[in-house]
């Protein structure tokens, strides 16, 4: 029997306003599938966004949701936790919300280690407002203020999050829609600041100038280039390099350790423990 | 029995009305001359339950302190200057969405860095206008460190009761000052806490104002789950792009305000019953001024002084009833002209001469300068 993804959307909220082809229709549900997975009761489940395609999501959401300002949701989705800690946190917003005007509040709450998940929704570009680039547009890549390709260079967002101090990073693609779901769930699961970035592909904003024109071009792209971690760390670093110089990256859960969490190292600091 | 009484500095005495009123969580960005209210609160907090968190910025403390509040705590941010520029954009997030809060603003000099240590009186126009778009706004301003402690506790009062952002619009001179502080016990100030629904969850509508113009308004986590935009929203809280909408909703969250005005706007008049010259004053320019209207009216000069506690809503009702009265307003502001502007407004020419004294070297206006200026005539 499919999977019944009613009991944690607000119905009467669909259709949403992505692009056919959009990318995010396929995070959504994975996510969803993922929260039901933990059983987390809807009452105490938080998720703030920022601007952007990808921060429309919680809007069709069943839970305590709040669609901030640009870039912005960390900062809010901070307070929310420390004023009640018991709040299960996720955060969530597209490449350019979290890594170019957010990018300051990303890497801080990596540092900080709190206990919020994160998913950035990786289409590398400007959806929402057509087509601009982004930290994350390839470089040479058409976009509409990259009439002549793009001269600038590009963030790699799981290894900005793991050298600011996330304690659980990993990455995943709108094609591994089932392992994207046991990632999140991961995520979710683990104690302290956790990143997820998914790949995925906007056909109308980035596709239609990248040869990528439709869905399943770009689908079959994110096939195409990802690897699978196990098989990335079998490479030698020169061999990564080579591999990332082609457009190939690594999937899977890229880095996880146990630091304290930051509410909880506070509480005892100052004695509210 | 006599009041205890604390030699307390200006952004100490926020301190303790923030927590008179029940604050428990701060988010915050260190910046002179506000810093204090940081240092103080982040050692406070946890004695009575609460948290502190220092921010990578001004804009992710505003951000913080309104999801503080979101999650059902009785927030506050402090800050100055430029701080004051970049907690803008969340600030009018918290507006538009109804969040209660209150953000210290210990003004200094501007624009930009300027004469970071020195008092000023330059943000009182951005407190009423500094974001992008309409919106209600209550800012508060007052001259001693005693009023210091209890305006935080009604800026907390008018921030619950009415749902937004209030702006307590302090400067240097009183943040830094030390006076005798009479501490109000448990009981003497009145503490008002927001309106939580008490419907059932499925009915709940987050932006459905009751007949004071005021949602009620839920926790984050207390089973009322609903949405909360920037977007112009619906009573159910969730977008909408009907344009008449968001003119109406914005022109209700106004009236919310204005339709409360007496009980929202505090002045003090002091000797303007049969006052010829008035001095309009407000914040530590007032304590000048104060003491100008004393000298010159040992000399018999028949001069008063109006000054607000409350700068925004503009204390229009209160000018207004000297009208065709005073000959002549004197308005002292550590600025070049922002107040002059609406106690111009607000007389339509009925004054024959409304005089400014505008000073932003970082020095305080003297009394003395006021007094010449009284005496000076016309």
């Amino acid at each position: 029997m499919a999977y019944n993804y009613a009991a944690y959307l607000r119905e009467g909220k669909i259709p949403h306003i992505w692009c056919p082809g959009c990318g995010y229709g396929i995070i959504m549900k994975s996510m969803i599938r993922a929260i039901d997975g933990l059983g987390w009761s809807k009452d105490e489940l938080v998720m703030t966004s920022g601007i952007g395609c990808a921060s429309r999501l919680p809007g069709y959401i069943d839970a305590n949701t709040l669609h901030t300002t640009h870039g912005r949701s960390l900062g809010f989705a901070t307070g929310v936790k420390m004023a009640n800690p018991k709040l299960n946190v996720i955060a969530l917003g597209g490449d350019g919300d979290m890594t170019a005007i957010g990018g300051n509040h990303f890497i801080h709450a990596c540092r900080r280690n709190i206990n919020i998940t994160c998913f950035v929704f990786n289409n590398h570009i400007y959806g929402m407002t057509g087509g601009q680039y982004s930290p994350t547009t390839p470089k040479a890549a058409r976009a509409t203020t990259a009439p002549y390709g793009n001269s600038d260079n590009q963030f790699d967002i799981a290894k900005l999050a793991i050298g600011a101090g996330a304690s659980f990073v990993g990455r995943s693609t709108t094609y591994h829609a089932v392992p994207m779901e046991k990632l999140m769930k991961q995520a979710m699961e683990h104690k302290g600041f956790s990143v997820v970035e998914i790949i995925a592909g906007c056909p109308t904003g980035y596709g239609r100038k990248n040869k990528l024109a439709s869905p399943s071009a770009m689908i079959e792209w994110q096939k195409a280039n990802s690897v699978n971690k196990a098989q990335w760390d079998k490479m030698t670093a020169e061999e990564q390099a080579a591999e990332a110089a082609t457009g190939k990256f690594p999937i899977g859960v890229l880095h996880q350790e146990e630091r304290p969490e930051f509410i909880e190292a506070y509480d005892a600091n100052v004695g509210l423990s | 029995m006599a009041k205890e009484v604390k030699f307390l500095q200006g952004n100490e005495a926020v301190c303790e009305g923030a927590l008179y009123a029940g604050c428990t969580f701060y988010g915050g960005y260190p910046i002179t001359p506000s810093t204090e209210v940081a240092e103080i609160l982040a050692a406070r907090l946890p004695k009575v339950g609460g948290r502190f968190v220092q921010m990578e910025d001004e804009i992710a403390a505003m951000a913080a302190t309104l999801g503080g509040s979101i999650a059902g705590r009785k927030s506050l941010t402090a800050t100055s200057g430029p701080g004051m520029s970049l907690k803008m954009e969340n600030l009018g997030y918290g507006y538009l969405t109804e969040v209660p809060c209150v953000i210290v603003n210990v003004m200094r000099g501007g624009p930009s860095t300027v004469l970071p240590t020195g008092p000023g009186q330059s943000d009182v126009m951005q407190a009423r206008w500094g974001t992008h778009g309409d919106h209600p706004a209550v800012a508060l301003t007052h001259s001693t460190v005693q009023e210091q402690l209890e305006e935080t506790v009604r800026a907390f009062n008018i921030a619950e009761k009415y749902r937004l952002p209030v702006i307590l619009l302090t400067d240097e001179i009183i943040g830094h000052m030390r006076e005798a502080v009479e501490m109000p016990e448990p009981g003497d100030l009145e503490v008002i806490d927001r309106k939580r629904p008490t419907c059932d969850p499925k009915d709940y509508l987050p932006y459905a104002p009751e007949a004071d113009g005021v949602a009620p308004m839920a926790d984050f986590g207390s089973g009322y789950r609903y949405h909360i935009t920037g977007l112009n929203h619906l009573p159910d809280g969730f977008p909408s792009n009907d344009g008449k909408l968001a003119q109406a909703d914005e022109i209700r969250q106004q009236n919310k305000i204005d339709d409360n005005y007496d009980e929202i706007v505090k002045v003090e008049e002091m000797d303007c019953e049969d006052a010829e010259i008035m001095i309009f004053a407000f914040g530590s320019t007032a304590r000048s001024a104060k003491e100008a209207v004393k000298a010159a009216r040992a000399e018999g000069i028949k001069v008063g002084l109006l000054r607000p506690l409350t700068i925004w809503p503009f204390p229009d009702k209160h000018l207004q009833k000297y009208k065709g009265k005073v000959n002549r307003i004197i308005v002292p502001e550590m600025n070049l002209g922002q107040t002059i502007l609406e106690v111009q407004r607000v007389m339509e020419g009925t004054v024959p001469s409304i005089e400014g004294i505008q000073q932003i070297d970082s020095e305080p206006i003297t009394p003395v300068t006021i007094l010449n200026k009284i005496k000076e005539g016309k």
